[in-house]
């Protein structure tokens, strides 16, 4: 058996024991830790002893969901950061990017998610939904639709959402801050 | 080669018979001008091999069925598998040790008895089960390891528990790992020394991540028959189940995906969506390729052989297989990672008082010269014991601020610091005086 140990020896201290932490719980430790939110983002545990399954409350104060609370669920697996957190709106609201059953269109949540991207570049893309909500990548067809083309009767839409209105059929929540 | 002794009822008795590694031996009964220094030619380095060295193969399914094959023949007599699958039908096109009537039983005890059969004198130890359900101990009985999985998370904890099972003290404790992958025409073969050389953890940001689709896509503009597999699997289930999770080894949950991927391929006019593409989708699967995992077992294989005979160099570190155009290979030392949150990182041991509070702990963290941690946040495996943010967390983890260090971690316990000062994190190994 050829001798690696002997190779070892040429190293410093490196051979001291590492915890058994998974690298997924210390990232979750230094991504939580280290969140730098605007006043705008506030974050609840549930249980404060399960750091992977919290919420996010986003209360923008400027642009068409101003007034509003939108809180997301947050959902960390074990293998994280390889597999990015599953993330989905809990409210019904009317937004673009945003479909009636809380699913995100946001890139790096899916296809553009990798390993060096932390909780609080999510965070910050998901608020930046509320500041520009994107009618070309819609999940909310008709939303995306009136975006485009008539920007008043979506504000008007919007803000009628926001306040637990029905749109076309639909009945949105009510976000608006308490 | 003669001499095979063979009794009335044709079975093998004797099992080294004469010239039997006639041809691995000429590698083993002398040096050569790669050989290391180590290199004890002759009865010494076969001896080792064939009765003592012991092997850990983890995974039993396209590359395990290779791996296991190949160490047989080339002289390792005690081998152990892992595997916590069964055998699908699917998989006899390629797992060329299950037969139609193996489908449905354990891969690893199937595979076993196979090479068993084959190859005599061999003995292969079948595992099935989880390779999380094992404890140091058992590991540590094993002088390599190789592993052909296909799963990241399953990888990533083997090579986790290898790394923490390498003990100063002890020389014995440092299992290299050997880790084969592919991926249809692509594949990998890499030497982990624990410790030494780069981990599978430092390398975590080169994989190829499984394709996704963006959901906007998926939700109004498909084209690909595998955007209506996405749909019915990531938007419909959840919305038509609820809360129930989806199984992608249950037929029935495939079978429902698939009518609902089809009914979306029609409205859209695309062709193509099947069983086996939904399957595929679904647990992102990459068409396994026989030839492929033949090459990258070989190589795992090869080095498993060079590493416990010190009979030739080892990879150092990396080789990569690329035949989707042409055949192309290229080897490389993949570097350790500084900061790599299973090998790297920094871990120091302190002996403090048992009467220390958390905050006394915090406060030399802070203070002493040559740690200088600014807002150290700190954990044991278990639980959070004091994180500075976000403000819920230190409210809840404010009163272990009074509690003494040794009411909460054990002596020797580990906890693990992170601070935006560190790049990554830092482990204290407390002891106390
Ligand atoms: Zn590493």
């Amino acid at each position: 058996m050829i001798k690696i140990w002997s190779m070892k020896k040429n190293e410093d201290a490196q051979a001291k024991k590492k915890p058994k932490t998974s690298a997924a719980q210390i990232r979750v430790q230094k991504d939580l830790t280290e969140l730098d939110l605007p006043s705008t983002m506030t974050t609840n545990f549930p249980d404060p002893a399960d750091l992977l399954n919290f919420t996010l409350t986003i209360t923008p104060d400027e642009g068409m969901y101003k007034g509003g609370a939108f809180v997301f669920s947050f959902n960390i697996n074990t293998n994280y950061p390889h597999e990015p957190p599953k993330v989905k709106c809990t409210q019904t609201i009317y937004h673009p990017n945003v479909d009636l059953e809380g699913n995100v269109c946001l890139n790096i949540l899916r296809e553009d998610w990798k390993p060096v991207l932390n909780l609080n570049s999510v965070m910050v893309g998901l608020q930046y939904l509320f500041l520009e909500p994107n009618a070309d990548d819609p999940l909310n067809k008709e939303a995306a639709e009136e975006l485009r083309k008539n920007r008043d009767q979506f504000l008007y839409s919007v803000k009628s959402s926001m306040r637990g209105g029905n749109i076309k059929g639909v009945q949105y929540a009510n976000v608006l801050a308490q | 080669m003669a001499d095979t002794l063979v009794d009335s009822n044709g079975t093998v008795t004797s099992s080294d018979w004469k010239d039997r590694f006639y041809h691995v031996d000429q590698i083993l009964d002398r040096p050569g001008p790669r050989t290391d220094p180590s290199f004890l030619a002759g009865d010494e380095v076969k001896d080792f091999l064939r009765n003592n060295c012991k092997i850990l193969v983890i995974g039993a399914g396209g590359l395990g069925c290779e791996i296991l094959a190949n160490l047989a023949l080339t002289g390792f007599k005690d081998i152990h598998v892992i595997d916590m699958d069964t055998i699908d039908i699917s998989n006899l096109n390629r797992q060329f040790l299950f037969r139609q009537a193996d489908v449905g039983k354990p891969k690893a005890i199937v595979a076993a008895q196979f090479v068993m059969n084959r190859v005599p004198g061999v003995k292969v130890t079948p595992y099935y089960g989880r390779i999380q359900d094992k404890d140091d101990a058992y590991y540590l009985q094993f002088n390599l390891v190789i592993c052909g999985l296909d799963s990241v998370e399953a990888r990533r904890w083997i090579n986790a528990t290898l790394v923490n099972l390498v003990d100063p003290e002890n020389p014995e404790s440092l299992k290299p790992l050997i880790d084969g992958g592919t991926e249809g025409f692509k594949g990998q073969a890499r030497v982990i020394l624990p410790t030494v050389s780069s981990c599978y953890e430092c390398s975590l940001d080169m994989l190829n991540k499984p394709t996704a689709f963006p959901i906007c896509t998926i939700a109004n503009t498909p084209r690909l028959p595998e955007h209506c597999i996405e749909w019915a699997s990531v938007l419909e289930w959840p919305r038509v189940h609820g809360d129930k999770k989806l199984d992608t080894d249950d037929p029935e949950h495939i079978g429902w995906l698939l009518s609902v991927a089809s009914a979306r391929a029609k409205e859209f006019k695309i062709e193509g969506v099947t069983w086996s593409l939904t399957q595929g989708v679904v647990k992102n699967v990459i068409p396994a390729i026989a030839s492929t995992n033949a090459i990258v077992a070989a190589s795992c294989c090869n080095e498993a052989f060079k590493i416990a005979t010190s009979s030739a160099a080892y990879l150092n570190n990396y080789f990569m297989l690329i035949g989707t155009d042409g055949v192309y290979s290229y080897t490389f030392e993949h570097e350790k990672r500084d900061h790599c949150p299973v090998c790297g990182g920094e871990s120091l041991e302190i002996s403090i008082s048992r009467e220390w509070t958390v905050e006394r702990l915090i406060e030399m963290l802070t203070e002493s010269q040559n740690i200088q941690i600014k807002r150290p946040s700190l954990s044991t495996p278990l639980k959070s014991i004091y994180f500075q943010s976000p403000p819920q967390l230190e409210e809840a983890t404010r009163p272990n601020l009074e509690k003494k260090v040794s009411e909460l971690v054990p002596d020797g316990g580990e906890v693990t610091v992170t601070a935006s000062t560190l790049p990554f994190s830092l482990s204290l190994l407390i002891t106390y005086t």
